[in-house]
C-alpha cells in the first residue's frame, strides 16, 4: 500500500552531504606530465585479469596493447605512454595486498605517438562489433565501478532496452570529472551515444544531470545532435542519486527489482565520461589510455581536473599538484564510497575518478562509538528503505543469515548514507560490508556441499 | 616527504558530525525552561527534587558502571535526562529520599538491567516513577501549591521526611486540575493550564515551555513530531467526541490536552528514541496508542491521570510495532514480512 505517489524526479530517502565541488568545477581538464614509471595491475576492472602478451625489455609504443582480455568478463589493457617494460611482477594495489602487474619505464622525450588499431565504423559495425570493439578498447565503468562496459550494454537474450541512461550525475562530494567531460568533450559524448544506442538498440536516450551542474545540461542541450532521440533531464540533487537503481527510479519511476538488473524494467545505465570515451576510442580502434581525474581536498595545493596516464603512481601525481605536509587520509575516489589507501605506491587505474586529500583536521572528530539509540536517521537516509539500525544490531550478535533473509542486506550496496547520519558513529557499511561478504562465502560453501 | 603514515578508514569518510551526546545534550538544553519555571512555581522544594533525581540517576549510572568493570557512560548525558524528567514527574513536595530511590530504580531497574542506553524496552524515568508510584501512593499523589509566598526561604514539610518515616501532612495541599475534575467536577480555565499557574508535578504545569522545549528539538532535527502530534491528535479527537455527546460528564478537550502530564509525556517522554518505533507510520500508530490510552484511563479508569502507564505500555509494544510495519524495501513489491 502507497499512501503517497512518489514524485517522478527523484527517490525515496537519500542524504545531502556538503558538496565541496566549486573548488575543481571551474577549473578545465588539463593533461597531466607522464611519470618516469608506469605501474599497471592486471586487475583494473571487475573480472578476469588480463594476460600479458609483453615480455620483460620490451620496448612498447603509446597504445600498443600489453596484456589481453583473461575472458569474456575482462578487458585489455594498453600501454599509456611509450617506454620499455621493466618488470613483470607483484605491484601494490588499492587493497593493500600485491597484485600480478606491468612496470613500464618511461622513454624520456619520445614522439608519445599513438598507435591506433582496427577502427570501428559505426555506420557499417553490427552490435556485437560495437560491444567487441569497447572490449578491445579497454573500456570499464569509468564512475567508479570499473565494470567492463561491453558486459554491461550487452542486451540478454529475450530482454529489450527501451532507456539508455547517460548518468552524468556525479553525486559524490569534491568530484567534478563528469562535470569537467560534459563541458568539454560533448562531441564525444554524442559520438559514443551513437555507438552504444546501436549496440544496444535502445529506442530514447535519457541523459540524467544533477541540478548543480546546470551549466553541464545547458551546453549539452545547446549541442544536442538533431538526429538522435536524446533529451536532457535534471534532477534534484540529491545523495546516492548516481547509483543505477535511484537514478533509473528518478529519471524513469521504475524500481530495479530486488537482487536483478537495470535491464530488468527495460534501461541501461552508462556512465557520462565511459560514454564520451567510446566515442573517442572506437572510430580509430585506440585503447583506453588515460583518464580525467578529480585531484582535491584540502591536503592539496594546485586541485584541478587533470587527464592521467592510466597506471600514474599517486605519489608522483601528488608530488605533481603538491601537497600539505599533513595530509593523513587520501580516497581513491569520492569521500563517501572511496577506498582509503595505505600507501602512495599504488597507481592510478581506470576506475579512478577522483584522488580526494584530508589533512588531519577534515578527520572525523569523534570516532567514539555509542550504541544505537534507534534514532532512525539511518532509516531516512537508506536510499532502498532498508533499515540499519536493525541490521546494524543484527551485525552485532552475528545473525548475517536474518539479515539476508529477512531484512534484504544483499540489496545494500554500500552508498554510506547510513553511516554518515548515524549520531553513534556505529560503522554500519563497515559491519555490512563483512556481513555480505560472510553470507556470500557461507552460501558458496552450501552449494559446494550440495553439488 | 610525507610526515606520517596515512590512516586507513572504511567508507564513508565524512559524517553529518551531530553525535549521541549531541542529541542527549540538547534535551536538557530543551528541558531547562521547565525546569526553571518548576522551581520559580515551587520554590527551593522543586529545586531539590529536580537536583536530588538528576544525581541519583547519575551516581546510580556511574557506580553501576564501574561495578560492572566498564567504562562510565555518564558523559553520553542520558542519565542526566532521565533524572530530570523523573524529577519533574513528581509532585513538588516529594520527600527527597524517595526521589533518590526513584532515581536509583530508574537507571538499575529501567535501564541498566536491559543493557543500558541504546536497550532500555521502557522510558527509565517512567520505570521510576511507576515504582515509587506503587511504593508510595499517598506520597505520589499529595500535591503541593503553586507560588506559595514563603517557597524561596523554606520547603515543603515532607521535603526533608527521614527515609521510612511517615510524610509529615502540612495541611497545605492542593487538588491537580484532573483531580479537581475527577473527583468533584471543577474544570480549570485553559489559559491557567497553558501558563502553568495550577498546581501539579514538578515540571508538567507550564505547557506553553514544554511545547517550546518540543519544538526546539524537532527544529534542530532531534525529535521525531510525529509522536507528540500523534498523541495529542488523538486525545484531542478522541475527547472531543466524548464531549459533544455529553459535554456535563466529559471534559473539555483543550483542558485534556493542557491538564496533567499530558504535554510532558508526549513531548519529552513518548518521544524516547530507544523506546518508540523507528518508521514514520510505526511512530504514529505508537502515538494514537498513546492517546487511545491516555483517553481511556483518564474518563474511565480509578486513577486522575494516565499518561505514565499508556506510555510505558506502548513502550512495552514498540518492538512489536517495528516488526509489523516495516518501510517497503526499493525493489521488493511486499513488505518484508509478507514474503
Amino acid at each position: 500500500m502507497r499512501l503517497f505517489k512518489l514524485p517522478t524526479n527523484t527517490f525515496r530517502h537519500g542524504i545531502h552531504p556538503p558538496e565541496h565541488k566549486s573548488e575543481t568545477n571551474g577549473l578545465s581538464i588539463r593533461q597531466f606530465p607522464f611519470a618516469p614509471l608506469i605501474i599497471l595491475p592486471l586487475s583494473q576492472h571487475l573480472g578476469a585479469p588480463s594476460q600479458v602478451i609483453v615480455r620483460e625489455g620490451q620496448e612498447v609504443s603509446r597504445g600498443q596493447l600489453l596484456a589481453e582480455s583473461g575472458g569474456y568478463v575482462s578487458v585489455p589493457i594498453h600501454a599509456p605512454i611509450s617506454g620499455v617494460v621493466q618488470k613483470i611482477a607483484n605491484v601494490p594495489s588499492i587493497t593493500g595486498k600485491m597484485v600480478p602487474g606491468i612496470f613500464l619505464k618511461s622513454f624520456p622525450g619520445s614522439s608519445q605517438e599513438v598507435v591506433t588499431g582496427k577502427p570501428v565504423d559505426v555506420e557499417s559495425a553490427t552490435p556485437e562489433q560495437i560491444l567487441q570493439g569497447i572490449q578491445d578498447a579497454g573500456i570499464v565503468g569509468l564512475g567508479g565501478a570499473a565494470f567492463p562496459t561491453h558486459v554491461k550494454l550487452k542486451v540478454p537474450e529475450g530482454k529489450t532496452c527501451d532507456e539508455l541512461i547517460i548518468n552524468g550525475i556525479e553525486c559524490e562530494p569534491y568530484l567534478t570529472t563528469d562535470h569537467r567531460v560534459m563541458l568539454e568533450q560533448a562531441d564525444d559524448i554524442y559520438n559514443g551515444i551513437r555507438y552504444v544506442l546501436k549496440a544496444t538498440g535502445a529506442k530514447e536516450v535519457i541523459i540524467g544531470i544533477e541540478a548543480n551542474k546546470q551549466d553541464a545540461a545547458d551546453h549539452l542541450e545547446a549541442n544536442l545532435p538533431s538526429d538522435l532521440p536524446i533529451s536532457v533531464k535534471v534532477v534534484p540533487v540529491k545523495y546516492p542519486q548516481g547509483s543505477e537503481k535511484m537514478l533509473i527510479t528518478s529519471l524513469l519511476g521504475r524500481e530495479v527489482p530486488s537482487g536483478g538488473l537495470p535491464i530488468e524494467v527495460k534501461a541501461l545505465v552508462v556512465n557520462v565520461a565511459t560514454t564520451a570515451e567510446i566515442g573517442r576510442l572506437l572510430p580509430h580502434g585506440r585503447g583506453i589510455q588515460e583518464r580525467v581525474v578529480t585531484i582535491t581536498g584540502p591536503g592539496v595545493t594546485k586541485k584541478g581536473n587533470y587527464l592521467i596516464p592510466i597506471g600514474t603512481p599517486l605519489r608522483f601525481a601528488l608530488e605533481q599538484v603538491g601537497y600539505d605536509e599533513d595530509i593523513s587520509e587520501v580516497y581513491m575516489g569520492g569521500p563517501m564510497m572511496g577506498v582509503s589507501v595505505s600507501n602512495l605506491d599504488i597507481s592510478i587505474v581506470k576506475g579512478t575518478s577522483g584522488v580526494v586529500v584530508f589533512t588531519q583536521k577534515e578527520i572525523k572528530k569523534s570516532s567514539k562509538i555509542y550504541p544505537c539509540i534507534k534514532c532512525g536517521a539511518c532509516v531516512d537516509a537508506c536510499p532502498l528503505s532498508l533499515n540499519p539500525s536493525q541490521l546494524g544490531i543484527l551485525a552485532k550478535f552475528e545473525q548475517y543469515d536474518l539479515m539476508a533473509s529477512d531484512y534484504n542486506l544483499m540489496d545494500c550496496f554500500e552508498c554510506g548514507s547510513c553511516s554518515y547520519v548515524c549520531p553513534s558513529n556505529i560503522p554500519l557499511v563497515q559491519y555490512f560490508r563483512l556481513s555480505k561478504s560472510l553470507v556470500r562465502k557461507r552460501k558458496a560453501a552450501e552449494s559446494k556441499q550440495h553439488a | 616527504m610525507l610526515k606520517r603514515t596515512l590512516h586507513i578508514s572504511s567508507s564513508p569518510h565524512i559524517t553529518k558530525g551531530i553525535s549521541t551526546d549531541d542529541i542527549m545534550r540538547n534535551v536538557v538544553w530543551a528541558l531547562l525552561p521547565v525546569s526553571a519555571f518548576a522551581v520559580y512555581a515551587f520554590g527551593l522544594s522543586a529545586l531539590l527534587v529536580l537536583f536530588t533525581s538528576v544525581a541519583s540517576c547519575v551516581i546510580t549510572e556511574h557506580l553501576l558502571c564501574r561495578l560492572a568493570g566498564k567504562e562510565s557512560t555518564i558523559s553520553d548525558w542520558s542519565a542526566v535526562i532521565s533524572g530530570l524528567l523523573l524529577g519533574l514527574t513528581l509532585p513538588p513536595g516529594f520527600p527527597l529520599w524517595m526521589t533518590f530511590c526513584g532515581g536509583v530504580i530508574a537507571i538499575a531497574l529501567g535501564k541498566f538491567m536491559f543493557g543500558g542506553l541504546g536497550y532500555n524496552v521502557f522510558n527509565p524515568a517512567l520505570v521510576g516513577r511507576a515504582v515509587l508510584q506503587a511504593a508510595f501512593p499517598v506520597a505520589i499523589t499529595t500535591w503541593q501549591p503553586a507560588f506559595a509566598s514563603n517557597r524561596f526561604d523554606s520547603t515543603f514539610s515532607a521535603t526533608f521526611t527521614f527515609p521510612f518515616a511517615e510524610p509529615a501532612a502540612d495541611g497545605i495541599t492542593a487538588a491537580t486540575p484532573l483531580a479537581a475534575f475527577k473527583f468533584e467536577g471543577i474544570t480549570t480555565d485553559a489559559q491557567e493550564l497553558a501558563l502553568g499557574l495550577v498546581t501539579g508535578s514538578t515540571g508538567e504545569t507550564c505547557a506553553a515551555l514544554i511545547i517550546l522545549g518540543g519544538i526546539y528539538l524537532v527544529m534542530r532535527n532531534m525529535m521525531n513530531w510525529r509522536i507528540p502530534v500523534a498523541v495529542l491528535g488523538t486525545v484531542y479527537i478522541l475527547s472531543g467526541l466524548f464531549y459533544l455527546i455529553d459535554n456535563e460528564s466529559y471534559p473539555s478537550p483543550v483542558f485534556m490536552l493542557f491538564s496533567g502530564g499530558l504535554m510532558l509525556g508526549a513531548i519529552f517522554m513518548a518521544t524516547d528514541m530507544v523506546a518508540s518505533p523507528i518508521t514514520s507510520a510505526g511512530v504514529v500508530l505508537y502515538g494514537a496508542i498513546i492517546g487511545l490510552l491516555v483517553v481511556v484511563i483518564r474518563l474511565w479508569g480509578g486513577l486522575p491521570e494516565g499518561v505514565m502507564y499508556a506510555i510505558l505500555i506502548a513502550n512495552a509494544i514498540s518492538p512489536h510495532i517495528d516488526n509489523m510495519i516495516r518501510l517497503r524495501v526499493y525493489g521488493t513489491a511486499k513488505r518484508a514480512m509478507e514474503r
